[in-house]
Order: C-alpha cells, then structure tokens, then sequence
C-alpha cells in the first residue's frame, strides 16, 4: 500500500514540475492530466473511492479537455517568444525567492503539527452525499448560485442577435 | 420519432430477403450479346479478313487505343499489315464498331480481360482476328457493291444493278 | 492464480470478441443490405479476420514528419487502454469478475471521459486540418453525452442502492431494471452510441466530409487501435446496458450465468450495427441540440421521479 502511495505522489510532484515547465501548450496540459490521475490514485489509497472517481470524471475527464479544446481554439504557437522571455532567471528569481520561504514555512508546519493516521476506513458514497445535503449544505448551495451565475453568462455571451432579412437592411 | 423506428424495423426486415449477389467466378451474371466487352476482328463467310484498313475506327476511337497499317495484296485487296489495340487504354465505348464500313470490327461480350503485366494488355492482330463472323453473319463487304477485286464480277453485287448499257435506247 | 486466469480470460475474450466484431458487422450490414459479404476466407469468411489482422500488422507505419510525434504514438494506446480497464468492472458470472469495486459505474464514466484524449489527442498530434475539425467535434460531442451518460444511470444507481455492478445485477433479481428505468436506458443507449462514435453519431470521422476525421493521418497498426478500440467499445457498451438493464447473467438456469451475459450483449451488439445499417448521420449542431435539449431534460427528469417514487415507497 505504502510503495503505491511513494510511487503515486512521485508521479503526481513530477508531472505537476513538468506542466509548468513545458513550451508546448499542450505536452504541458498532458502533464497536468497526469498529475491529476496521480492524486486521484493517492485518494483511492486513502480509501476517499469517492472522491478518487469524481477526481477522474469532473478534473482530468471534462475540465481538462475543455482546457484542451480551448487551446487547439485559439492554436497556439510552439513558440511563443514572449514566454521565451519569462524564462530568463531575471524574471522567475523573486517569485521562486518567496515560493521558496512558503516551501519552508510549509515544511515547519507540517513538522510541528500532530499528525493524526488517516482514518482507516472507507468512505462511501451514500455517507458523502448525506454530509453534502446536511453539514455542508450552506457550501452546496453557494456553489450551485456561483454555477448557476456562470451558465446565464455563458448564455448571455454565447447568444446571437437574431440578424435581419438581409446584411444591406441592417440598421448601421 | 416513429419514422427512426419504423427505418430501424425496415432495414431489419432486409434480413429476410434474397441478396442480390452474385457469386462471380462460380455463377457468371448474363451478358446481353450486344454487351460491349473485348473487341475482336471479323472474317467474312469466306473466311477472309473483312478489314479493308480504312483507318476508320482508329480516327473515332475517343483515347487513340487503336492503330493500324493499311497494304495490299497482289490482287490489290487492301488489308491491315498490323493492328494493334492496347486494351489498357480503351474504355470500351464502341465507337469503331460503329465506325467501320465493313463489320470487321465488332465488340463481344466478353470482359474476363485481368492481366498482372500491363504490356500483356496490347493486342496485336494475330490476338485480335478471329476465326468466324462474329455477329454479322454472311456479310460480305465486297459482296455487295462496288469495284471487281475478283470476288464478284462488275454488277453481280446484291445490292447492285446489272451496269447500264448507255449505247442502248431500250429501258 | 484463479484471479490472474480469471484477469487474462476477460482480456482475451474481450480482444477475441472486438476482432470478431470485424466479421461480424461485415456480414450483418451485408444482410441488411441485400449483399453476402465476406465469405471467400475460410468458412463462412472467418478467416477474413486473420487477414485483416495481418494486413493492418503488416503495414506500413507511418508517422508523418508533421506530426507531433510523442502525442501522435500515445492517443491511440489511450483509447484501447481506457476502455479494457473497464471490462475490469462487468460480472460475468456470480463469481466472475476481475474488480468488485464500490464505485463500478463511477470507474466506468471516469474512463471513458479519459477516452475523450485519445480522439482530441490524435486528431491535434496529426496537425492536419481535417483530423482537427474531427478533434474538436469528438471533444464537444464526448464531453456533452458523457452528461447525460451519468445522469441516465443514477436512476439505476437509486434503485439498487449501490455503484457496485454486482449489488445492481443482484437487486434486478426481482424484475429487470428495463421496466421502470425505460427511459434511463433509452439515454443511455444514446449516449453509449454516441460516445463510442458509432454510426448514426459517427460525426467526428464523418468520411463523407472529413475523409476519416481524427485518424486521417494513422496508419498501420496504429489505425488498427483505433478501429479495435472502436469494437471494444461497442461491446463494452452493450455489455454495460445488458448488466446494467437487463439483469446481466441472470437468467434462467438452464444455461451458465455467462453464456446469458454473452446472448444479451451480441443482442445490442447486434442493434448498434443494425442503426449503423439504416440511419444517416445528423449534422452537426442537430446532434448537440438534441443531446442539451431533449436527452438532458429528459435524463434530469427521470432521476427526479425515479427519486420521489422511491421516497414515496419507502
């Protein structure tokens, strides 16, 4: 069990290293994926099956490949001089600089916090819901307003203009 | 709605019904005997060439597939000195069996023509000649009119009138 | 021992099965066409898959210098990968089943929203315009029925109480979930159809303008994944609606539990090429306002009543 967690997290710290990294739009979105699969696996072995399946189906199977599409939309170039910039160290110093003292500070934390085992056992999906319609149910409801928001936007924004009969009777 | 079902419960009642195929090399399908398949030459009821190599066919043929060389025999009969189609040119539209005055050139139907070597497709004429009438039978070009090449005498010709004897008054 | 065995058995029946299905489309559109089909290899034509076999081996490979070669190798492994990982989940039998998991149906639409990357993933890699439009197509198409693929199967998941497929097939003892779930099982036949692109839905290869869509530029055995996923993916579908609808390997006792599964899954296999035999392909943004206008409500609709009468009765 253990092996699969080390291999799994090695994965996921990898492929997120290279998402950032890559050039190409694309390999980089690949990248993530991966990653996402690798956390996916590391909640299946911390018996959240729930959670691990949702992880596949909502990130890594629909908000990714919109991610994708939207690249292959907009087509974007292999390079890209702009970004060629950002790479030089001049740019990524003082970022890397305070990335760097939040590593620290997070790695502080976790020595001086009471780690408690993972409570070993499974959590189903019944006990998931019940929690989302009764604990969290102010969350939930938050969420499906934001969401809800989205999709009238999209609408409003995706929505055409009915055109009239003919492009020389448009009024100008 | 219903007409996608009523598709669906059509195409499936296709499974009771007969195919249409035709098994080829097995059962061969009916050719009409006018089907326009490989070209042959044609010999009159004498058994003589009837191409008189008028260059006819290969003036209509529509890809130039035919070509020819016209001679004569001692007895001033024209004939082909070499035919020669390349079958993997012609498109079998039978234009020079309309073309020829003398139904030397007929279409059959045969169409079994599958070679692994494209030269193996030029017919030359010894391919092409045939030792029969083909579909014309007991036509005989020079039979019928025209000049004495010794098959017929000055005016025996079938579809031809003893000559006029212009020195006589009577009808 | 018995598990690996049971493991490599599911794997070579499913492989035999989708190379099979190449004979057997074949001769059923044949049928339903008035035609014979192949019938000259071997028996029946049998051997026809053999040969096919050999000739897509014996190909030649060819990736073009265009493409983006890593993306281009991997999209079609994706594809055969995701979809023989979910054969992991359907019972064949009471004790016949590679993983019992409790959230059998959750792996299922998990891979086969991966499945999308293979079709976007290979029509992008061939950097070609026509393999794009079908990329773009299959994700639009995919990413919207895979929606109402989930929607149309909580009606089934409420009625049996589980996502374990073993615990759906045992709850259909009492009477098959086709009866109250009719509509679940009309959407997700749809969808199924849909996000295996098969015929009527065929749109993100549509040869008719598209000249093959996202795998335009594979060949060789590369198209030969693609073209077996695609098999692997009807049968897995039809093995899904025959589990999840139709009481998977029950059945009366005369004949083993799995030879059930298997009549009932040819059954739809059946019915998938039977569409493919007499529907023409809709256009485009017809297919995604029926699939947001009509099967989305439709879906939703059911799981609300599906939902109140199972309050009700309890």
């Amino acid at each position: 069990m253990n092996i699969f967690f080390y291999i799994a997290a090695t994965v996921a710290i990898t492929t997120t290293i290279l998402a950032i990294s890559r050039r190409n739009a694309i390999h980089a979105l690949l990248n993530l994926i991966l990653s996402l699969l690798s956390i996916s696996v590391v909640l299946y072995l911390l018996d959240a099956q729930f959670i691990a399946a949702l992880e596949v189906i909502i990130y890594a199977g629909a908000i990714m490949v919109l991610f994708i599409f939207v690249t292959m939309i907009l087509n974007i170039g292999l390079e890209n001089k702009q970004e060629k910039k950002w790479y030089n160290p001049r740019m990524w110093f003082v970022a890397a600089f305070f990335a760097g003292i939040l590593f620290l500070d997070l790695i502080l934390a976790v020595k001086n916090a009471q780690i408690q085992p993972v409570a070993a056992q499974v959590i189903h999906s019944k006990q998931v819901g019940i929690s989302m319609f009764t604990t969290y149910l102010l969350a939930v409801e938050i969420a499906a307003v934001l969401l809800m928001a989205g999709i009238i936007g999209a609408f409003h924004l995706g929505s055409q203009e009915k055109k009239v009969m003919h492009r020389f009777l448009e009024k100008k | 709605m219903f007409s996608i079902l009523q598709t669906i419960w059509l195409t499936f009642l296709h499974l009771f019904h007969k195919a249409e195929t035709v098994q080829y090399p097995e059962e061969k399908p009916y050719l009409a005997p006018r089907y326009r398949g490989r070209i042959v030459l044609t010999r009159d009821s004498d058994m003589n060439e009837r191409c008189v190599a008028c260059n006819l066919c290969a003036a209509a043929c529509p890809v130039d597939c035919i070509s020819l060389q016209a001679t004569e025999d001692e007895s001033g009969r024209r004939y082909a000195e070499f035919f020669r189609i390349n079958f993997s040119r012609c498109i079998f539209c039978g234009f020079c069996e309309e073309a020829c005055p003398t139904y030397a050139i007929q279409l059959i139907p045969d169409t079994e023509m599958g070679e692994y070597d494209r030269q193996n497709l030029v017919y030359e004429k010894e391919h092409l000649l045939i030792s029969g009438q083909g579909k014309y039978h007991n036509y005989n070009f020079y039979k019928q009119a025209g000049v004495d090449m010794g098959v017929k005498g000055k005016g025996e010709g079938e579809m031809e009138e003893k000559p006029i004897d212009v020195k006589s008054l009577m009808p | 021992m018995n598990h690996i065995l049971i493991i490599v058995g599911v794997l070579v029946l499913a492989l035999t099965i989708a190379a099979g299905l190449i004979w057997v489309e074949r001769r059923l559109l044949s049928l339903w066409q008035d035609r014979l089909g192949p019938n000259r290899v071997g028996p029946l034509g049998l051997g026809q898959v053999l040969a096919d076999m050999i000739k897509l081996f014996f190909k030649e490979d060819w990736i073009p210098p265009f493409a983006d070669k890593p993306v281009f190798v991997l999209a079609p492994g994706i594809l055969v990968l995701t979809i023989l990982l979910t054969f992991a989940i359907i019972p064949f039998g009471p004790h016949f089943y590679v993983f019992n998991s409790n959230i059998g149906i959750l792996f299922f639409l998990g891979n086969s929203s991966l499945g999308v990357y293979s079709i976007v993933l290979g029509g992008w890699a061939s950097n070609n315009k026509y393999s794009m439009i079908g990329a773009m197509r299959a994700s639009a198409q995919m990413l919207t029925y895979e929606v109402f693929m989930g929607l149309s199967l909580m009606g089934v998941v409420m009625m049996a109480d589980s996502f374990n497929l073993n615990t759906i097939v045992e709850a259909q003892k009492g009477g098959w979930f086709i009866i109250p779930q009719f509509i679940g099982f009309v959407v997700f036949f749809i969808a199924g159809v849909a996000e295996t692109h098969r015929l009527p839905f065929d749109i993100p290869e549509a040869e008719g303008e598209l000249v093959a869509g996202y795998h335009s530029e594979y060949s060789g055995m590369k198209f030969g994944m693609f073209f077996v996923g695609e098999y692997l993916g009807i049968t897995l579908i039809s093995a899904l609606i025959a589990t999840l609808f139709f009481g998977g390997w029950l059945g009366p006792s005369f004949l083993p539990p799995f030879v059930w599964l298997m009549i009932k899954t040819f059954f739809f296999i059946g019915i998938f090429i039977l569409l493919r035999a007499s529907l023409p392909r809709p256009r485009y943004d017809q297919l995604m306002t029926f699939g947001w206008k009509v099967l989305l409500p439709l879906a939703l609709l059911n799981l609300l009543i599906t939902g109140a009468i199972l309050i009700f009765l309890k």
